[in-house]
């Protein structure tokens, strides 16, 4: 059942919350009122079968696809989806989107930049920080994901797990509420996979407020506070990850849990 | 061979730089303009497409030529309505109607080549300008456009080229650039070799010009120079090896 957590608790505390999203392509409905919730230092693991929404559901967090009905709020600042699309509204966008840091599955680093000018690019455009406290931030981040000594690198020069850990520096570095990861391993030849998954650990226990689809059923129960199992386009189960990993409820989470081991 | 360069050499040098001007001219404004067009003609509805399909096919379509006499000729048939608003001075010009021709021409050209590079853009490097909350303007400054002349880059210098050349049918309507001028010289002295020396004078000019656009493309491509080293894998350790020789010496 679609478990919606969408109880009027006190706002503060919440760092992300999507109310009822809609999501349809041509004809078919991918998402079918989605609500999710995310407190403060809560990393919930989205998981789900192929096709089930799960990429789509992360998308629509951070608005890279527009959901056609719902709510959203970042941090207390609601945006009403099924609104007209005018010029305020997609400023709202962009506006909701320089406070989620989104990592992909394909990273998607600019590659005619170096590493740092893709680090310091949201900064000193989007921010308005100077340049210099920009690189000395950059820096910071780069050295915690272990690549500060290739930041004057372009990213083809780089492997695909160092390429994901600047590309979690890049998100980082707009401070943002809520860290987004879409399948951050899923493109990393296996012996890669290791290295961003450290990164991500230490993230989640410094506290980040943190979303993530992925396949790694073992990180994600070790990391996630919550787990989230989607099955065709709607929240089928939902809690801490011993209860949904140890004692599925449902028939088809009790599938998918099977098909993994 | 030799004396005829003596002679006249100074004046073809004169038509050399008549037809520099001319190119140098008409491809900068045929660039200014092609950048906005290309992108509404890449993004833009139907509405603002159609016009400028239209545009595009029409300058492609027929012979630069033909372009050049319908503006210099035609405007002719207009002189009383052209020189009401005061544009005959322009209109009378040839000068000023190959430039006028030329800019149009190249612009058409140039539109469709960064209209290509515009679509080459990796998706997802877009995506993740979008994602980190950048404006469509700030977005088409960093990514879009960066990627896009880099990708177009090796075809508009062809494009340029060709306008170089092309632009010796200028010399129809009596502007003296370097072929004006050895038309001239050979009416004159009746030494086919002055053709010899205009053909020198040309490959001269578009062998310093493809140099040139050599060296830009090689900066604008700086990103890629180690793709070609090897595999993926090895790669990342080449160019670690290559910076840490480039540091010693």
């Amino acid at each position: 059942m679609s478990a919606s957590p969408a109880m009027p608790l006190a706002t503060a505390g919440i760092a992300l919350q999507a109310d009822d999203l809609h999501k349809s392509y041509g004809g078919t409905e991918v998402l079918k009122g989605v609500s999710l919730s995310a407190r403060q230092h809560d990393v919930i693991s989205i998981i789900g079968s192929s096709g089930s929404g799960k990429s789509t559901l992360l998308r629509c967090l951070n608005l890279l696809e527009v959901p056609e009905a719902g709510r959203l709020s970042v941090h207390g600042e609601a945006l009403d989806l099924s609104g007209n699309r005018s010029r305020r509204f997609r400023r709202q966008m962009e506006l909701t989107r320089r406070r989620l840091g989104m990592v992909f599955q394909s990273f998607n680093l600019w590659s005619h930049m170096t590493v740092l000018e893709n680090v310091i690019l949201g900064p000193c455009a989007l921010l308005r920080q100077s340049r210099d406290a920009a690189i000395a931030q950059a820096e910071v981040l780069l050295d915690r994901v272990g690549m500060l000594n290739k930041c004057h690198m372009y990213p083809d020069q780089l492997s695909g797990g160092q390429k994901q850990r600047v590309a979690i520096a890049r998100a980082l570095a707009m401070d943002p509420e809520v860290m987004l990861f879409d399948e951050p391993t899923s493109a990393l030849d296996p012996e890669l996979v290791n290295e961003v998954l450290q990164v991500i650990r230490e993230l989640a226990a410094e506290g980040r407020t943190m979303i993530m689809v992925t396949h790694e059923m073992r990180f994600a129960r070790d990391v996630s506070s919550q787990i989230v199992y989607l099955h065709q386009g709607l929240i089928a189960e939902q809690g801490p990850p011993e209860q949904l990993f140890g004692n599925p409820q449902s028939e088809q989470l009790q599938r998918f849990i099977a098909s993994l081991y | 061979m030799f004396e005829l360069l003596i002679d006249y050499g100074p004046r073809l040098l004169d038509g050399a730089l008549m037809t520099l001007k001319l190119t140098f001219l008409s491809v900068s404004i045929a660039a200014l303009l092609s950048l906005p067009l290309a992108i509404l003609r890449h993004s833009g509805g139907l509405a603002v497409q159609l016009p400028i399909r239209l545009y595009v096919s029409f300058f492609r379509g027929t012979p630069l030529l033909a372009q050049l006499f319908l503006l210099y000729y035609g405007s002719g048939q207009f002189r009383p309505e052209l020189q009401q608003l005061e544009l005959w001075w322009f209109f009378r010009d040839p000068f000023y109607c190959a430039l006028l021709t030329f800019a149009l021409n190249s612009a058409a050209y140039q539109l469709e080549i960064l209209r290509g590079g515009l679509q080459a853009v990796p998706r997802g490097e877009i995506e993740a300008g979008i994602a980190i909350g950048m404006t469509p303007r700030l977005l088409y400054q960093k990514i879009i456009l960066p990627h896009s002349y880099r990708i177009a880059f090796p075809a508009l210098g062809n494009e340029i080229i060709l306008m170089l050349k092309g632009g010796a049918i200028a010399s129809v309507i009596t502007i003296l650039d370097l072929m004006g001028n050895t038309r001239r010289v050979f009416s004159q002295t009746f030494d086919i070799s002055v053709y010899f020396w205009a053909a020198l004078i040309y490959l001269l000019i578009t062998t310093g010009f493809v140099l040139l656009w050599r060296l830009g493309e090689k900066r604008l491509t700086r990103h890629m120079q180690h793709q070609l080293n090897g595999s993926q894998s090895t790669t990342p350790i080449t160019a670690t090896r290559m910076e840490e020789s480039a540091h010693v010496s």
